[in-house]
């Protein structure tokens, strides 16, 4: 294992350390450049949100959150989250259980298809809706017949965030499903137990720590997403404004003690976010240390 | 039907669930990403071409993905140093440091361009020492750099971090013994080994940049043909109602994200292979 075994000249081991190791002063230097970089990068914007926000008090700051527009806002974001979230947790879970315990034709493809929404830009994401939806679209006509209103009103707001969250929950499902193999559901089932219940006693005591990072990370970016929601929402105070759209407009009447107040509620649900995702991580590494199983490190 | 495709199994649901998955991913995803495509159909070839290629989308192409090339390079060079001093030094907070890695991850895009431009105006934290130096960051191309680094850091850090955990010592080891100084073990032992991570992240962070809006509008100043990103010019677009011409530019986008994603899946494999061939 270790060269000071193998070379007992101290001559030698000194040379193999400084071989296999930095010198003190390019360790100090390497180290210095990461943290200066994520200073910059990452902990002053942080910072900025917070402070820009009490910059008037914290009377302003928590008028500009009680405020009735910011209240809808909020309320409006919960409601997203709280319909797409499920949606993809659904889809997530069946996606998963038809790829990772059954071998079929295209199943590759259809794996790429799934992580396909990651790659298409925010922007994109919510135009497509509007050429479905939209008042132009394949069915505006008929909607606009039936009195039915998706764009520019709530549901292009859920389908939007539905489409951007898509692969969150299936992409952590299906690599964790698929390292588990399919023998203990195969037990269960032969044992007489339903298809249902070997779910549920089986497999979601196996994939819940999977499950509910996927569902974190698919609720920081429901509550999040600004470019596809910015496309469909149309921007109706009160109405069809999310928190990050309110953010904006905020911003733009240079309304900026209430913008960055209303931003510093995001940035503290992303520290929530990041939190939770570390303990589950840790949760994670814990249960597979227990198994010993070293393929489910990666949640 | 379905249940010919896949190979015999004694365990149930896999109609309803595969079943569910193509209805799913068909109605969110398939149909209305084709939406777009048919749409462009209706333009013809020189209408589209002129569309595509006219001097302000042409602009904000050149804008998007030199920006993009450029910030997924900053973040390969300093991805990579993050990564290395995390994995192999020890330092106070290291796990506190790790978990915020994530924070362009976990951070609204609205949240960060409004607080990257705070920081970066004439008066900002930081925009205050450059603004006498002659250097504009905020409402300037070089903003849109700013932002883009931002969203893209995680990418190469998450993508070279585990690999460089499972790198074996022994072989830099070995390299020692054989007379090589840290520069030739770096370049000649370590590189090699991570260079498929390293390159998917790159790609990654690239892709990610190139479609990015939320995080850019705040900071670009969004001057046209200085400082407009194409996803904005797609939203200028669609406000003036003219839904065929930002189609077409979300086309071209679109094929571009693909063929991005097509790399990314066979460097990935690259990866794997790699991985598996030294285990």
């Amino acid at each position: 294992m270790n060269a000071t075994l193998v070379l007992s000249s101290p001559i030698a081991t000194s040379r193999i350390e400084c071989a296999t190791t930095e010198s003190a002063a390019m360790r100090w230097l390497l180290t210095g450049i990461a943290l200066a970089f994520l200073a910059l990068f990452l902990f002053l914007p942080l910072v900025a949100v917070f402070v820009e926000a009490f910059k008037k008090g914290a009377e302003v700051y928590l008028a500009a959150l009680v405020e009735p527009d910011a209240l809808s806002a909020i309320k409006l974001t919960l409601l997203i989250a709280a319909i797409a979230v499920p949606l993809n947790l659904v889809f997530g879970v069946a996606a998963a259980w038809a790829i990772a315990k059954f071998d079929f034709r295209g199943k590759q493809l259809l794996t790429t298809l799934i992580d396909l929404p990651f790659s298409v830009s925010p922007v994109i994401a919510g135009l497509i809706y509007v050429l479905v939806f939209g008042a132009q679209g394949w069915l505006g006509p008929w909607l606009f017949d039936n009195d039915l209103k998706i764009i520019f009103a709530v549901p292009g707001i859920v389908l939007a965030t539905v489409f951007v969250t898509f692969p969150f929950v299936a992409r952590e499902l299906i690599p964790l499903m698929q390292a588990q193999g399919t023998e203990e559901e195969e037990a269960a089932i032969t044992l007489g137990a339903s298809g249902w219940k070997t779910f549920r006693l089986v497999t979601l005591p196996n994939i819940k720590w999977g499950l509910l990072y996927g569902v974190i990370l698919c609720n920081a970016r429901a509550m999040g997403e600004f470019g596809a929601v910015s496309v469909v929402s149309g921007h109706i105070r009160g109405m069809t404004n999310t928190m990050p759209l309110h953010v904006e407009i905020l911003y733009n009447e240079y309304n900026f003690a209430a913008s960055f107040a209303v931003a510093s509620l995001l940035a503290l649900l992303a520290l929530v976010t990041l939190v939770l995702k570390a303990l589950v991580e840790w949760k994670t590494r814990e249960t597979v240390s227990d198994n010993g199983n070293p393929e489910q490190v990666k949640p | 039907m379905i249940s010919t495709l896949r190979r015999h199994s004694v365990l149930p649901g896999f109609n309803l669930a595969l079943g569910y998955t193509l209805l799913y991913l068909s109605l969110v995803v398939l149909i209305p990403l084709s939406a777009a495509f048919i749409k462009t159909a209706s333009l013809s070839w020189p209408a589209f071409w002129e569309t595509v290629t006219a001097p302000r989308v042409v602009a904000s192409y050149k804008l998007t993905f030199g920006a993009s090339l450029i910030a997924a390079t900053i973040n390969a060079v300093f991805g990579l140093i993050i990564a290395w001093v995390l994995v192999r030094y020890t330092l106070p907070g290291k796990k506190v440091i790790d978990a915020l890695v994530d924070l362009p991850f976990a951070l609204p895009t609205a949240v960060a361009g409004v607080a990257l431009t705070a920081i970066y105006a004439g008066n900002g934290w930081i925009g205050q020492f450059l603004e006498p130096l002659g250097i504009k960051v905020a409402f300037t191309p070089l903003g849109v750099l700013v932002a883009l680094t931002f969203i893209g850091l995680p990418f190469v850090v998450r993508t070279v971090q585990p690999v460089l955990e499972d790198l074996e010592r022994e072989t830099e080891e070995a390299a020692a013994c054989l007379g090589a100084n840290r520069v030739q073990t770096f370049l000649r032992v370590i590189l090699p080994a991570i260079l498929p991570a390293l390159l998917t992240g790159f790609a990654l962070a690239f892709a990610r940049a190139l479609g990015e809006y939320g995080s850019v509008i705040f900071i670009a100043g969004n001057v046209p043909m200085v400082s407009e990103i194409t996803p904005l010019l797609i939203i200028t677009k669609l406000e003036q109602y003219d839904y065929v011409g930002a189609t077409a530019i979300a086309v071209v986008m679109l094929v571009t994200s693909f063929t991005l994603l097509l790399a990314i899946n066979l460097l990935q494999r690259w990866t794997q292979k790699r991985g598996a061939r030294e285990h």
